[in-house]
């Protein structure tokens, strides 16, 4: 399809014996309308002791790739040709393509040739079973030992991941460990064995940056300890740069770009690669749009001032004493780690909880201040007209059984303030505002795309003219080419009806990029605010600090670990890494 | 958990006071009582009861106290004496009646029981990994033919066939030369030959139902991560299936304990009035009509209990098999 100039085999790579050897892959699912290859003609190769990343945006092919090879493809996918050759320490040889799923020769490499470590660490492991159980099944499995051999070696495991107390860990379900726990606990059932490949598919995405960034460390180290080869799949161009030895650039099931980390990163020669990298560095500044734009009136009145702001659920502080201002015309980062609470002070903010204390004073557009943490009745019904969300999941915020324009146009109906051809009119005008054809308003939103589907949800919040537009993590689940499409569309609305922002997010380079100030959220409080630029160069707060600190860069010249630090609250409190309060939870 | 346990025991109590009260109320609600029924029955065999003998035989069956007099008797001699009181109609103690009937009830209920589980298990299971093969679609149109057809007309239609082809007698579970005799080997051994078509009816159906959940609950398990993981590690198809997603589908059957209990007694009437079964369900139906209390109060009572005692059960049960549940 495109260039596939530099898939030649490189000096470096001929040198060692290589461990596993792929050849011109093809793993296609027949579809009721024809066939849909989702690996089409891939090559690659991998030597012991290397990190092999794969990289691309969703629907590239990259998970089927890595599955393809312990020919665990979900039904009815399949291994059309090519093939996948293991090369084992002693010497024998074998192609994984040629082997049934379910023979037993295949079932000899999984969990002990090659393992293999998933994205979401809570639905992988089995929620009945014990974290022990699960871990000794490989040992026994594979290497035949006794329980009470295997029980000992699987604490020894745990050990090795660094989770505390082993033994008792052992007895422990998948639910009772963090998130950070679960992950740890599946890199050691996959090293159970001793493999001589480790497969991770997306292992630190659902994790927080501190925590991924001590897993992949920990890979790091048992990597080096082991002399196993990594193949990493990942759509984070930083993890790649921090991590990878070779890099596999992938899009829509065919490789766009092969070859060494630093070349890939500095001399990028497939223009989709550029892209990624581009997006990437893109992050790493202010947005064009911002940096030409005047500054703002820092003397004006605040349009929203929220002062000592606390909400609690049971026993957890979700909200501990926050106060913060937020300027017309502004955009207000909110960043920190799940469970910081910076959710719930954008839902306070909407009033979908009622804060247990504190004040939320909103300047009307006619001078009037109200407090919304009191407003009741019809009072508040006109407030949150002006106060609008848009929410993380481009799929699960519009409803699928209704038009887009009636998605569109409900919020003008239900407030009674137009109908018929006045609504169809305002609702055309509204999409060509974000980007849209009016043309398919009578569609379904499971029509359109992730990135469209947020721009009709930003449509729909744009549909009262709103002053404030609280956006939690708008862009967190859409693909980077997409992301900054939103992200600029967020902007130049912003600048075109005068909105002020709320952005939560948990991505220092999107709150970089976007906003004008950020306030730093950990466990409930405002540990930090201040101008977007400082935050995000030179905090002052330690936590803001180590967060920074664990952010990969995306350049595989600096991988310097030593100034990453995990931030450990003064107080004599528990340790926030390891115990999980799941009391209030269930 | 023993507190948890200790709580919901003490809580039956009262649930059970409040339902007894609540039925011997129901039960009383239509006009007239037994004597009413009785006269009724009389009057149509042309033998005339005069109002005297009728005052008397209310009087004799405390049927002219008040309903709220007759019912703390009623519960009265059961506390205190275990007493369920004297069935009108059969001028028997109630429990007499009603353990007699109860152990049948349980042998047939168990059978088939056995049989809906050992069949429809693993169908379902095989219909969830094999979906949209031939074995599928050939066990999917059993299932909707088995949920289609009422249980009665196949046990008419059965009953025929063993009659008219087979010169079987298939109704009752027993043959008549055994019915009143003592319990014996040989009484057993009839038991067992007969009990084949009373279980095969009532299998069908639920039979049916069952594969249905089960394959939507693997179906729903199959393509979880944790399922890939299992795969990931090497384990047989085969291991995998039965340790990982067939135990977390099972756990909605454990719920189920909660209504099998009550269904003992009350399940299955129409099916039993056909094949002339000796189970709870036909006498229960039969008290009622006749306006018989103590009788149709004590099966009421029963059928609370058991649903209280069911869904303690089934807690109990998943607690202990899955450990996300926690009983405070």
């Amino acid at each position: 399809m495109t260039d596939i100039l530099s898939i030649t085999p490189r000096p470096s790579m001929a040198a060692g014996k290589t461990l596993l050897e792929v050849k011109n892959l093809v793993t296609e699912f027949p579809l009721r309308t024809g066939i849909f290859k989702a690996v089409n003609d891939i090559s690659f190769s991998i030597e012991p002791g290397k990190t092999l990343c794969v990289v691309g945006e969703s629907g590239s092919g990259k998970s089927v790739t890595a599955r393809s090879i312990l020919q665990i493809i979900d039904s009815p996918g399949r291994i059309a040709s090519g093939s996948i050759i293991l090369n084992r320490q002693d010497g024998s040889s074998v192609d994984l393509a040629r082997l049934d799923p379910r023979s037993k020769a295949i079932r000899a490499v999984r969990g002990r040739d090659i393992a293999m470590i998933f994205q979401e660490p809570m639905s992988s492991l089995s929620p009945v079973h014990t974290v022990g159980d699960q871990i000794t099944e490989v040992l026994r499995l594979h290497l035949n030992m006794s329980k009470a051999q295997a029980r000992k070696e699987a604490a020894e495991l745990l050990r090795q991941v660094e989770i505390p107390n082993p033994e008792q860990a052992l007895d422990r379900y998948a639910f009772q460990y963090s998130g950070g726990m679960r992950q740890r606990a599946m890199i050691a059932m996959a090293l159970a064995c001793k493999p001589q490949l480790l497969i991770a598919d997306e292992p630190t995405t659902a994790l927080d940056v501190t925590t991924q960034a001590e897993i992949l460390d920990l890979i790091k180290r048992l990597q080096q300890t082991t002399g196993m080869a990594v193949l990493f799949i990942t759509h984070d161009m930083g993890v790649v740069a921090q991590i990878a030895d070779d890099v596999l650039v992938m899009h829509h099931g065919v490789i766009k770009e092969y070859g060494p980390v630093d070349q890939i990163f500095h001399t990028p020669q497939d223009a989709y690669t550029k892209m990624l990298i581009g997006s990437v560095l893109k992050l790493e500044q202010k947005a064009e749009i911002r940096l030409a734009r005047p500054p703002l009136d820092t003397t004006a009145e605040p349009i929203l001032d929220i002062r000592n702001l606390s909400m609690h659920f049971g026993e957890m502080k979700a909200l501990n004493d926050v106060s913060i201002a937020l300027l017309p015309g502004e955009t207000l980062g909110i960043v920190g780690e799940s469970g910081s609470g910076k959710t719930t002070l954008g839902r306070s903010i909407m009033r979908l909880y009622d804060p247990v204390s504190g004040e939320m004073h909103y300047r009307r557009a006619d001078g009037k201040v109200v407090d919304l943490a009191r407003l009741e009745g019809s009072e508040l019904k006109a407030a949150r007209r002006e106060l609008r969300m848009v929410f993380q999941d481009p799929f699960g915020s519009l409803n699928p059984r209704m038009t887009v324009a009636q998605v569109i146009g409900e919020p003008l109906l239900v407030n009674g303030l137009s109908k018929g051809k006045e609504l169809d009119e305002r609702v055309c005008h509204l999409m060509d505002q974000v980007g849209l054809d009016p043309a398919g308003r009578e569609r379904y939103p499971h029509a359109f795309s992730g990135g469209q589907r947020q721009r009709i949800g930003i449509a729909r919040a744009i549909t009262l003219n709103p002053r404030i537009i609280v956006a939690d993590e708008a862009t967190s689940a859409l693909d980077v080419s997409v992301r900054f499409q939103v992200l600029d569309l967020l902007m130049r609305l912003q600048d075109e009806l005068q909105l002020a922002y709320i952005f939560i997010s948990h991505d220092i380079g999107v709150i970089r990029y976007m906003c004008d100030r950020v306030g730093v959220m950990y466990r409930g409080k405002l540990v930090e605010v201040g101008e977007a630029e400082k935050v995000c160069n030179n905090p002052d707060h330690a936590y803001t600090q180590a967060l920074i600190s664990a952010i990969p860069r995306p350049d595989p010249r600096d991988r310097d670990r030593s100034k990453r630090f995990r931030y450990i609250e003064p107080s004599p409190h528990i340790d926030p890494s390891n115990v999980k309060n799941r009391s209030s939870a269930r | 958990m023993l507190k948890f346990i200790i709580k919901r025991l003490l809580w039956m109590i009262p649930s059970l006071f409040a339902v007894s009260f609540l039925a011997f109320v129901l039960i009383q609600l239509p006009p007239g009582d037994f004597v009413t029924t009785y006269i009724a029955t009389l009057a149509s065999s042309n033998e005339v009861v005069d109002q005297n003998t009728a005052a008397a035989l209310r009087e004799r069956f405390g049927l002219d106290q008040s309903m709220l007099v007759q019912y703390l008797k009623w519960i009265w001699g059961i506390l205190s004496r275990g007493d369920f009181g004297i069935s009108f109609e059969w001028q028997q103690p109630v429990s007499g009646l009603i353990w007699e009937r109860m152990a049948l009830t349980l042998v047939l209920a168990l059978a088939s029981l056995i049989a809906t589980w050992a069949i429809a298990l693993p169908i379902g299971v095989y219909s969830a990994v094999k979906k949209y093969s031939i074995g599928d679609y050939a066990f999917t149109a059993f299932t909707f033919f088995g949920l289609s057809i009422p249980s009665f007309l196949l046990a008419l239609v059965l009953m025929y066939i063993a009659a008219v082809e087979f010169g079987a007698d298939v109704g009752g579970l027993f043959s008549p030369e055994y019915e009143t005799a003592p319990w014996s080997i040989a009484k057993t051994l009839d038991l067992l030959s007969r009990l084949w078509l009373p279980v095969a009816i009532l299998a069908v159906s639920s039979t049916a139902s069952l594969i249905r959940v089960m394959r939507a609950n693997m179906l729903d398990e199959l393509p979880k991560p944790y399922v890939t993981t299992a795969r990931a590690k090497g384990l047989s198809e085969f291991r995998l299936l039965i340790k990982y997603p067939l135990r977390i589908a099972l756990n909605p059957f454990i719920s189920t304990i909660a209504w099998l209990l009550p269904n003992l007694i009350s399940g299955s009437v129409v099916v039993a009035i056909v094949l002339n079964l000796p189970t709870a369900a036909p006498l229960l139906l039969q008290a009622l009509m006749a306006q018989d209390m103590y009788l149709a109060g004590a099966f009421v009572l029963l059928i609370c209990a058991l649903t209280l005692i069911g869904s303690l059960i089934s807690d109990i049960l998943l607690a202990l098999v899955d450990p996300r549940i926690r009983l405070e």
